[in-house]
């Protein structure tokens, strides 16, 4: 789950990490509050979506006036940002961070990752901060350090020393630094992130270390046990499809072609993707509807796929384990009687129960093509809406 | 022949009181595997499925001998399940259980250095040798015994492959799903080199998805040491960047963990990699019959 940069902030000073004083502010009025109350002589007015590069695409100004906060409040507020994070349709602006304005000495990289080789968190730091982290891995791979840290006892300050004088934090800030990285690996364990990027992270001339920028994002396996962090959730920045379908427990994913899947299991849906790419046609979507669907799941699953217009054929491809052929079939039955169906379907069934679910399909009278196997299927599919 | 479990492996289900375990319980036991004993705290002495359940696993293993488990409890439970058989000594652990959050096999992992046990998984459909012990969730009717090894990261793509042989008359030493999370307990090169040593697998299928570079490394190390062929499939060469494609492990980030690359890896170390799901099978057959190697594979007869 990813959050806003002022909501990273916002945890990352419950545990000591320096970041500048600022407010979120909803509406022009309230960036210009919020830049009155901070009573900073600059003040900093950023652009708050779920995605990077807000800077390059006019998202981050800096004003020198409470009368630049207002034009710049009302410049970005509702404009649609297209970053190379967000896909050319780009992403609205509905909040604004209005920050103090601080000056900046040198920019740095800080970032925590899962590294999978080792099985454990690595703390990654560079002295290219501000430039992304893949294009320093790639031009200069030399200037990214890194400190694997062991679990049992955590970052260890002898860790965050070496990585600050392997970047060359002025010697006499390197305490500095070396208490944010340690509260930057406790507030990533703590709340259970996937990724914690500090970029930049930035040495000023009143000789702080502070985190400019912030970007957390959660292990959605473990915020069961984070109802604080559930409460960042801002849904307005996710696909309605998908969230939909995060109700139902089905891992949907929203794509731009127009064949629907419906599919069981990560790694088939995936390949039916494939498949049907390697035919000349274009999934709509992933959608899992994980190894224990019940006909009711299905059914919600199939309307999913239906309420994208995009969508102009259903390809439906089920290996039954545990899920049993029929229970697939009675919910793809189900669903279109409740919502009709004026589209191409396509069918595979194999597995458990597989006779069952084929007589079920045949006996319900509606316009289902049936398939021999996944290629047969993804053929038949993509002639279809054509 | 086969790795990992036989028809001796004696097995001891982890949460056996709930309703997934108690299905899958069932099943295993109809396919013949020696379920031993279940453990449920709380729900010590009593019995399942003519199982008796123990309150520890410590307990269950003390009375019953086994030496492998399965696990299906909660995924907020399921490290603590891991380390109670971790520290009960058994040889095999094998967790079925989704959505643990990574933080905790991140820990789990730190524990189990220097420990005797193998786990497998978690987040996968398990292990089975054909017609001698089945510990997890896959149909067991679509396997067949016999001479081909099988790992995958994904379970109904490990089914979709063992269907494959299955029906050209192809069978299995041992189907193995190491599973989708991004930190697990056995990986692609632990199996292979089980494989390897195994005499009674001629070649193997290995089954990868996008996200990390596990495959990469397993190829590297096929081409090194690998004396049997081995066919691949990846999942995903369509997947967006950035997206969680339902598997924890399946994410292609920064760049890096797409299928090109894996398969680009795979083929410059000598692995033939089909082009779709649908030609798992083919792919395998072609390599049998360029080995001479395909008539000792066949095992029954095929159906196609």
């Amino acid at each position: 789950m990813n959050i806003h940069e002022y909501q990273g902030k916002e945890i990352l000073r419950k545990y000591g990490v320096a970041v500048p004083n600022g407010k979120v502010a909803f509406t022009v009025e309230e960036a210009v509050e919020a830049a009155k109350e901070l009573g900073s002589a600059v003040s900093v007015v950023k652009a708050q979506i779920h995605a990077g590069g807000r800077g390059k695409a006019g998202g981050v100004k800096v004003a020198k006036s409470l009368d630049e906060v207002r034009t710049y409040a009302k410049e970005i507020l509702g404009k649609v940002l297209v970053t190379h994070q967000t896909g050319p349709e780009g992403k609205e602006v509905k909040r604004l961070l209005i920050e103090e304005g601080c000056d900046i000495k040198k920019e740095y990289y800080v970032g925590l990752v899962l590294d999978r080789a080792t099985s454990r968190v690595v703390m990654m730091a560079s002295e290219e901060g501000g430039t992304e982290i893949e294009e320093v891995a790639e031009k200069t791979p030399e200037k990214i350090f890194k400190e694997v840290i062991d679990p049992a006892i955590g970052l260890q300050p002898f860790q965050a020393r070496r990585l600050a004088f392997n970047i060359n934090i002025p010697k006499e800030l390197v305490n500095k630094a070396v208490k944010f990285m340690l509260g930057l690996y406790t507030a990533f364990v703590e709340n259970d992130c996937s990724i914690a990027e500090i970029n930049p992270l930035v040495v000023t001339g009143d000789g702080n270390v502070m985190a400019l920028d912030a970007k957390l994002n959660f292990d959605s396996n473990a915020l069961y046990r984070h109802p604080e962090i559930m409460e960042y959730r801002d849904l307005e920045e996710e696909d309605p499809k998908e969230i939909e379908a995060s109700k139902y427990d089905l891992s949907y994913i929203s794509l731009d072609g127009n064949i629907g899947c419906m599919v069981n299991g990560a790694g088939l849906a995936m390949a039916t993707m494939d498949i049907i790419k390697h035919y000349g046609g274009d999934p709509a979507n992933f959608l899992d509807v994980g190894g224990g669907a019940t006909a009711e799941k299905v059914t919600e699953a199939f309307k999913i796929i239906l309420s994208d217009p995009n969508v102009k054929g259903i390809f439906v491809n089920i290996f039954g384990g545990i899920m049993k052929c029929d229970v697939i079939a009675e919910g793809v039955v189900e669903a279109t009687k409740q919502v009709g169906l004026n589209l191409p379907l396509v069918v595979r069934l194999e597995g458990t129960n597989v006779e069952l679910g084929k007589k079920i399909l045949e006996e319900s009278g509606l316009n289902i093509t049936s398939a021999q196997s996944m290629a047969d299927g993804a053929q038949k599919i993509v002639s279809l809406v054509k | 022949m086969s790795v990992f479990i036989n028809k001796d492996t004696k097995v001891i289900v982890q949460g056996i009181t709930g309703s997934t375990a108690l299905f899958h319980t069932k099943q295993m036991l109809e396919y013949g595997t020696k379920i031993v004993g279940g453990t449920s705290p709380g729900k010590g002495g009593s019995e399942v499925e003519g199982v008796p359940v123990f309150n520890t696993v410590e307990e269950a293993v003390k009375a019953t001998g086994a030496n492998a488990s399965v696990i299906y409890v909660p995924a907020p439970f399921a490290a603590d399940a891991i380390i109670e058989a971790v520290d009960s000594e058994l040889d095999l652990v094998i967790c079925i259980t989704e959505h643990i959050p990574v933080m905790d096999m991140v820990k789990v992992k730190r524990y189990m250095e220097g420990k005797k046990t193998r786990l497998v998984g978690p987040n996968c459909p398990g292990v089975i040798t054909p017609e001698e012990c089945k510990i997890g969730i896959m149909p067991g009717y679509i396997h067949k015994k016999g001479h081909v090894g099988v790992v995958s990261r994904s379970g109904t793509l490990t089914y979709e492959a063992v269907h494959q042989l299955t029906q050209r008359g192809i069978g299995q030493s041992t189907a193995v799903g190491i599973g989708g999370d991004p930190v697990n307990g056995t990986n692609f090169i632990d199996v292979l080199k089980a494989f390897n040593e195994d005499e009674d697998t001629y070649a193997v299928i290995m089954i990868g998805e996008i996200g990390g570079t596990a495959e990469e490394e397993a190829a590297e190390w096929i081409k090194a040491n690998m004396k049997k062929p081995v066919v691949g499939f990846i999942g995903g060469q369509t997947a967006p960047p950035g997206k969680r494609m339902g598997h924890a492990g399946a994410i292609i980030s920064g760049g890096k963990g797409t299928a090109a690359e894996k398969i680009k890896t795979m083929e410059a170390c000598g692995i033939k990699v089909a082009e779709t799901p649908s030609v798992m099978g083919e792919t395998l057959v072609s390599v049998l019959k360029e080995k001479g190697l395909l008539e000792r594979c066949i095992t029954h007869k095929a159906n196609v």
